[in-house]
């Protein structure tokens, strides 16, 4: 065939143009999510999907807990009362608390009205002589008591106390402090405040705007002249603000490291037309990788956008290898592409292995990362090889980098001396990683949030002076109606009641608490007596009592209307604070409903998951069922552990995929080589260089999140490139030293050596800068590859067989 | 008759005389009038109490009963805002004010109310810590106050200013010698009432 090497190079520049056309209109069309959906389960159990609910649209998820600090508790109080005002007015907010009594009344009367069907106390045998005896003696007792001012005009109405009784199961223990008439904190020094968002936690920009909201009604309150100041946080918050704080991270850093590189790749090319032909593989990458990821995925992820472009950060690499190991010239390309191309062919392949682990992940995110690596890795390598060269203008060269390929081929060949304090320290290494091997990795989900311990600490105190609830326990009963799930909330409220009088719950919410099942409604009302019937006992039940029978009249005449009056729904319970809670805690998912009971541990003592299981394990629910055949199921979840337990799987499930990458690598180089020790030779410097970075950040006291295992997968993406070129001049029948351009002795020609020095200080430079950054996935990455790829171009040179030998 | 052991110029008939004829002499407004107890006056001993215990039997008289309800227990007071009624007969039970927060115990529940929350039970009961701490700005901002009588033997009269309260409490009469409380009587508008007699234990 004869080529014509023009019309190839217009062929390929104008597939490249279509390519790139065609990757800007995908991408053009992309959905880019900033929500945690990357971090999900593909395919969740029953507990992870409760949980993602709760994470995504829980009552918690969608809290924001406001302070005012400075200025004078009076100021405070008035600050606290005019945002409220503003923040009620608007539909953002389902609710804004501050301790102003804005629902008492109607709640109040909402009770009163309906206490015969919402007081648990009320069955047939309170309504029997002695019952009503009981109960009656029971109030007396109450009027003469110091609160008996407060029940006293109840008592011809509710003589039995269920109102008593209602209010007693609604009371918080620890209600907020007041003070000036809204909520504190404990020592005063803060206004408080607790306002629920209608949209759910992980949309962050709807977060971000109630934030916005909160902040302008906090400015209109104040003035101008105030030196009161504003704190929020909550889950919405804490995603606002780390997703601000990655945000400006990455594009400082970013910002950084772009400059760095220009600055030190045009020292080495001296050439700014190198410089800009020199992204043109790492941008055709990208580009490939976001398309892909959007026709793969449907949605790109954020968290792939932005560390998969670090991945494909070896792509600025292939042009360096390009223009620094051709001769200047068009012949010398063709010369290039013989020698050189099936050595970055094999390192794409051998990344393309490391990553390809990554695409079986069932955690979105990864398979994401994985896919954008391997398109990205392979349209820059082609677009190196393929595109590149033709792009070059006539006449195209960039500085001569011999002689620092020759000082480093001086360096290289003393450096197999090295060889065995190389070993020795690799081997201190292993012993390192073995002494620790139980606390490597850290797989608590918290060491991935960038929220500043100050925040945290913030949100600790807010929530001690509101009495928020952390939602971290939830009993969580299933079923297929309103009516199955309430119901079985019954029962189980019935087991967690017995658990707080034991003392091993503080307290527990239910929805039955407000919305009993329509069973347990008629069943209490079926227990009220007749009009006959309840004015024949009450003659007997006020014997021995101070009372007369003629006060309870008014008592008579409510039973008689309750008997009748139609049972609570949950329309009923509107403009009550009641609504809010039973619409948090009661979800109807598709044909799925759930009601979620939080359970608030003793102050002085955690909860016993394990008491708590065995107590729900007794009613018989989560595998017996009620008798009429529907299995409403009882679940119990530690949202803490249970998110824990969903990172940690996130984290084993990638350290195992990484492994088999690895063996992936180990296979391909077998089967390439078929030489078990040139594969091995190849390998020692990538797993020399993964274990002293281990071992290294060990001593230095970091545990391993998951980042820093992308970096380790990167450290052998990229290192395997070194470890390669070296093989190649090695054992390429000596062809470097034929083509003249290596030193004395060498294997490995120096603009070869000089072209892996760049490319290593390259990619040095873009991670070291992150190696600096405050966040910790950023951070993690920069202290990983940095030292890493040098660790391998180290050992590469150490390790690398004489060619003469 | 036996001479008194005091010289005369000690008995308070005497020492009254000598005080106008003082007032006189001196030819200026009266600022203080030696010869009467004066709401500051009481305010004043009152604030001198650091903390105080007191044993109490209350009745009272509620229209909706039959016959009078009887109780009895311990008081204690700690300057300046905590006070504790523990009631021993006839059911052990307590309330607790402390600051702002009002605590029920009764049959091992506890129910928690802020004062602002029940504005009628606030009234009065704050009026009480009020005469304890001798803060008459927080007694004037509920009532208007009246004093008879002599240190030792005085009758407060409070008067509550607001209407809603009016409407539950008519008035409170609080009777002492020096800065000890000896009876609180208070009236109801709907005709019930209550007398608690108290027998201070100790003082500091």
């Amino acid at each position: 065939m004869i080529a014509n090497p023009a019309w190839r190079g217009r062929t390929a520049i104008a597939l490249w143009l279509v390519f790139l056309l065609v990757t800007g209109l995908i991408i053009s069309g992309s959905k880019f999510t900033t929500d945690l959906s990357a971090f999900l389960p593909r395919s969740p159990t029953p507990e992870q999907q409760l949980l993602l609910d709760q994470i995504q649209d829980g009552l918690a998820s969608r809290l924001i807990l406001v302070g005012i600090e400075g200025s004078d508790a009076a100021a405070r109080a008035l600050l606290s009362r005019h945002i409220a005002q503003r923040l009620r007015a608007d539909s953002a907010f389902t609710s804004v608390g501050n301790g102003e009594p804005v629902n008492s009344e109607r709640d109040r009367a909402f009770l009163f009205d309906n206490r015969y069907l919402l007081s648990p106390a009320v069955d047939a045998e309170r309504f029997s002589v002695n019952g009503l005896h009981a109960a009656l003696s029971e109030s007396i007792d109450l009027l003469a008591s110091p609160a008996g001012l407060l029940v006293k005009s109840l008592l011809p109405n509710d003589p039995t106390g269920e109102m008593v009784q209602l209010l007693d199961q609604f009371d918080s223990e620890a209600g907020p402090h007041l003070v000036e008439g809204v909520w504190a904190s404990r020592d005063g020094t803060r206004a408080l405040l607790l306002v629920q968002t209608r949209a759910p936690g992980t949309d962050i920009d709807a977060q971000q705007a109630a934030m916005g909201i909160i902040r302008t009604a906090f400015d209109a309150a104040r003035g101008a002249t105030d030196e009161a100041k504003l704190v929020m946080t909550g889950p919405g918050v804490f995603s606002v603000t780390s997703r601000e704080s990655i945000k400006t991270e990455v594009r400082r850093l970013f910002l950084i490291g772009v400059v760095l590189i220009a600055t030190l790749l045009l020292t080495i090319y001296r050439s700014i037309t190198a410089l800009a032909l020199g992204i043109v593989p790492v941008v055709s990458g990208a580009l490939a990788g976001i398309a892909a990821v959007s026709l793969g995925f449907g949605e790109v992820h954020g968290i792939t956008l932005g560390f998969g472009t670090a991945l494909i950060g070896e792509a600025v690499d292939y042009s360096i290898y390009l223009f620094v190991q051709s001769e200047q010239g068009g012949p010398d390309l063709q010369n290039w592409i013989v020698r050189f191309w099936p050595t970055i062919r094999l390192g794409v392949l051998t990344s393309i292995c490391g990553f390809a682990a990554l695409l079986l992940s069932g955690f979105p995110g990864l398979a994401q990362l994985g896919l954008y690596a391997i398109s990205g890795l392979i349209i820059a390598a082609v677009v190196t090889r393929f595109v590149l060269p033709h792009l070059l203008p006539v006449g195209f060269r960039i500085h001569d980098a011999s002689a620092v390929g020759r000082r480093m081929s001086r360096l290289v060949t003393r450096a197999a001396a090295l060889r065995w304090p190389a070993a020795i320290l690799l081997l201190a290494a292993g012993a390192v990683i073995f002494a620790h091997r139980g606390g490597l990795w850290d797989d608590r989900i918290a060491s991935l949030s960038p929220v500043s311990r100050a925040d945290l600490e913030l949100d600790t105190e807010l929530r001690a002076g509101i009495g928020a609830p952390d939602v971290r326990y939830l009993v969580v009963v299933s079923g297929d109606s309103q009516e199955s799930v309430l119901r079985s909330s019954e029962q189980v409220s019935t087991v967690l009641q017995f658990l707080v009088d034991e003392g091993e719950l503080a307290g527990f919410e239910t929805p039955s608490r407000y919305l009993p099942s329509t069973a347990t409604q008629r069943a209490r009302q079926a227990s009220l007596p007749s009009a006959d019937v309840l004015a024949t006992r009450l003659a007997q039940a006020v014997d021995g009592l101070p009372v007369r029978a003629q006060l309870f009249a008014p008592f008579e005449a409510e039973i008689a209307a309750a008997r009748t009056q139609p049972l609570l729904q949950a329309a009923d319970l509107e403009k009550t604070s009641m609504a809010m809670a039973v619409e948090g805690l009661l979800v109807h998912r598709d044909q799925q409903w759930n009601a979620l009971l939080p359970l608030t541990a003793p102050t002085d003592s955690g909860i016993d998951p394990s008491r708590i299981r065995a107590a729900l394990d007794a009613t018989g629910l989560p595998d017996g069922g009620l008798p009429d055949g529907s299995l409403p199921d009882v679940l119990f979840l530690d949202m803490q552990a249970e998110t824990d337990r969903l990172y940690s799987g996130y984290l084993r499930e990638a350290i195992r995929l990484s492994l088999g990458g690895m063996a992936g690598v180990v296979a391909l180089l077998l089967l390439v080589f078929r030489s078990p020790s040139r594969a091995l030779r190849n390998l020692a410097p990538l797993a020399a260089a993964v274990v002293l970075v281990v071992a290294g950040l060990t001593l230095f006291g970091q545990q391993l999140i998951i980042m820093h295992l992308v970096g380790l997968l990167l450290v052998v993406a990229v290192g395997s490139n070194y470890a390669l070129f070296f093989d190649r001049a090695h054992n390429a029948g000596g062809g470097d030293a034929a083509s003249g351009d290596s030193g004395p002795g060498q294997g490995i020609a120096s603009r070869t050596l000089a072209s892996l020095l760049f490319a290593n200080l390259t990619t040095v430079t873009g991670f070291g800068v992150l190696a600096f950054s405050h966040v910790s996935i950023l951070q993690a990455m920069g202290v990983t590859v940095a030292p890493g790829v040098i660790l391998a171009l180290i050992y590469s040179a150490i390790f690398v067989r004489k060619a003469h030998a | 008759m036996k001479t008194p052991f005091f010289p005369p110029i000690f008995s308070p008939h005497l020492f009254r005389s000598v005080c106008g004829a003082l007032a006189l002499l001196v030819a200026t407004p009266v600022n203080s009038d030696c010869t009467r107890w004066t709401i500051d006056q009481l305010m004043q001993a009152m604030q001198e109490i650091r903390s105080d215990q007191a044993r109490f039997t209350e009745r009272k008289a509620i229209a909706m009963l039959e016959e009078p309800v009887d109780s009895s227990g311990e008081l204690f007071y700690t300057a300046p805002d905590r006070m504790e009624k523990r009631t021993l007969k006839p059911k052990p039970e307590s309330m607790i004010l402390d600051g702002d927060s009002l605590v029920f115990e009764r049959g091992g529940k506890k129910r928690r109310f802020r004062l602002q929350e029940t504005p009628e039970l606030a009234a009065f009961i704050t009026s009480i810590r009020g005469i304890l701490a001798g803060d008459r700005a927080a007694l004037e901002q509920n009532y208007g106050l009246s004093l008879e009588g002599s240190a030792a033997d005085w009758t407060l009269q409070l008067l509550p200013l607001d209407e809603k309260i009016h409407g539950v409490v008519t008035s409170i009469r609080i009777s002492g010698a020096g800065n000890a409380v000896h009876t609180i009587e208070t009236l109801q508008a709907d005709g019930d009432s209550s007398l608690m007699l108290i027998e201070r234990q100790a003082a500091q």
